[in-house]
């Protein structure tokens, strides 16, 4: 049969793509909240701040996980 | 792209790049990384001897550079994120931050082009020199009894705990150092292959058989020029992210309560 397309490379830059999708609304979701709530409330910037780290990192740890279980499930 | 890529430039970049060749020969025990990070110690090094070697009142230029980055991981990182307790961890995080910046910012600069961070090897002994320093100040304040207690027990209802105690384990002591190295490794590696992709691409669409191909190069050249930009800003930021997400944890082994 005759090839009129063909695809070659690796599957999990595909999957990293989509397992990056996620990741990506929350860290959305993480930095929108924090500019949302420091717009109303502006002296409650450095209280909120840790936590915005600390989900951000929670956070891009999925992604990063990802990244790590393209290279391990080939 | 294949049909394209009949030229002897190898086109699909690929981990491969990253393995450069060793500079004296026999083993890769020198090679440019190797280099790259002994330049940025010694600049760092005769760079902050300088500038405070003659300290004036009204700070020369030199000093005024040193005394900016000093303070603004000072108050901006150490201070905000730690609190007063902060400060003293302000040298460390300081020289942390101007090393990142240094190392990561090497990836844009022409003739290097390259940062060491691109290899897995640089931030994790970096992530770990950090894990040890958060869980050695907790250790040192609380006790490890106390420590552990503070870090894997969230105030809940003890039939939610079973669950918890894992999770929290999980994410404190393995996924923090973990995720501290591949971030910083995943942006950098990930930064020279998109400018790789951009350049080398503007070549092999140059050596394109069709005509109208030819010029598209342009467009992935200014790509690569604009993309070089965008680079800029992911080192500094990466730097911060790093010596913040540090402070972070500092900060978390140092409280008192969950």
């Amino acid at each position: 049969m005759l090839d009129l397309a063909a695809v070659n490379g690796s599957l999990s830059a595909i999957g990293y793509g989509l397992a990056a999708i996620g990741p990506a609304i929350g860290i959305g979701l993480v930095f929108s909240a924090y500019i949302q709530s420091t717009a109303r409330q502006p002296e409650s910037s450095r209280m909120t701040l840790p936590y915005v780290w600390v989900g951000f990192a929670l956070i891009e740890a999925l992604a990063l996980l990802g990244i790590a279980f393209g290279f391990v499930f080939k | 792209m294949t049909v394209l890529a009949e030229s002897n430039i190898p086109f699909p970049p690929g981990v491969e790049d990253f393995y450069l060749p060793s500079l004296f020969g026999g083993g890769n025990w020198v090679t440019k990384f190797t280099l790259m990070v002994w330049l940025a110690v010694a600049v760092l090094i005769v760079f902050f001897l300088m500038a405070y070697r003659d300290p004036k009142l009204v700070p020369t230029r030199i000093q005024w550079m040193a005394e900016s980055v000093y303070g603004f991981v000072r108050t901006g990182i150490a201070e905000d994120m730690i609190g007063h307790a902060g400060l003293r961890f302000a040298p460390y995080l300081t020289t942390l931050f101007s090393f990142l910046l240094l190392t990561n910012i090497f990836g844009i600069i022409p003739f290097i082009q390259i940062s060491p961070n691109s290899h897995i090897a640089f931030p994790a002994a970096l992530a770990v020199l950090s894990y040890l320093i958060f869980n050695w100040v907790g250790v040192r304040k609380h006790g490890f009894a106390k420590y552990m207690r503070n870090s894997l027990i969230p105030p809940a209802p003890w039939f939610i705990l079973p669950i918890l105690v894992p999770i929290e384990f999980f994410s404190t002591f393995i996924v923090r150092p973990f995720t501290l190295a591949v971030r910083l490794f995943a942006n950098m590696f990930a930064g020279h292959v998109i400018l790789l992709v951009f350049t080398l691409g503007g070549f092999v669409l140059l050596g394109a058989e069709n005509v109208l191909v030819k010029p598209v190069s342009l467009i992935s050249w200014v790509m690569a020029i604009a993309l070089t930009f965008l680079e800029a800003l992911v080192a500094l930021l990466q730097a911060y992210v790093f010596v913040v997400l540090t402070s972070s944890y500092v900060q978390g082994a140092l409280a008192d309560e969950h």
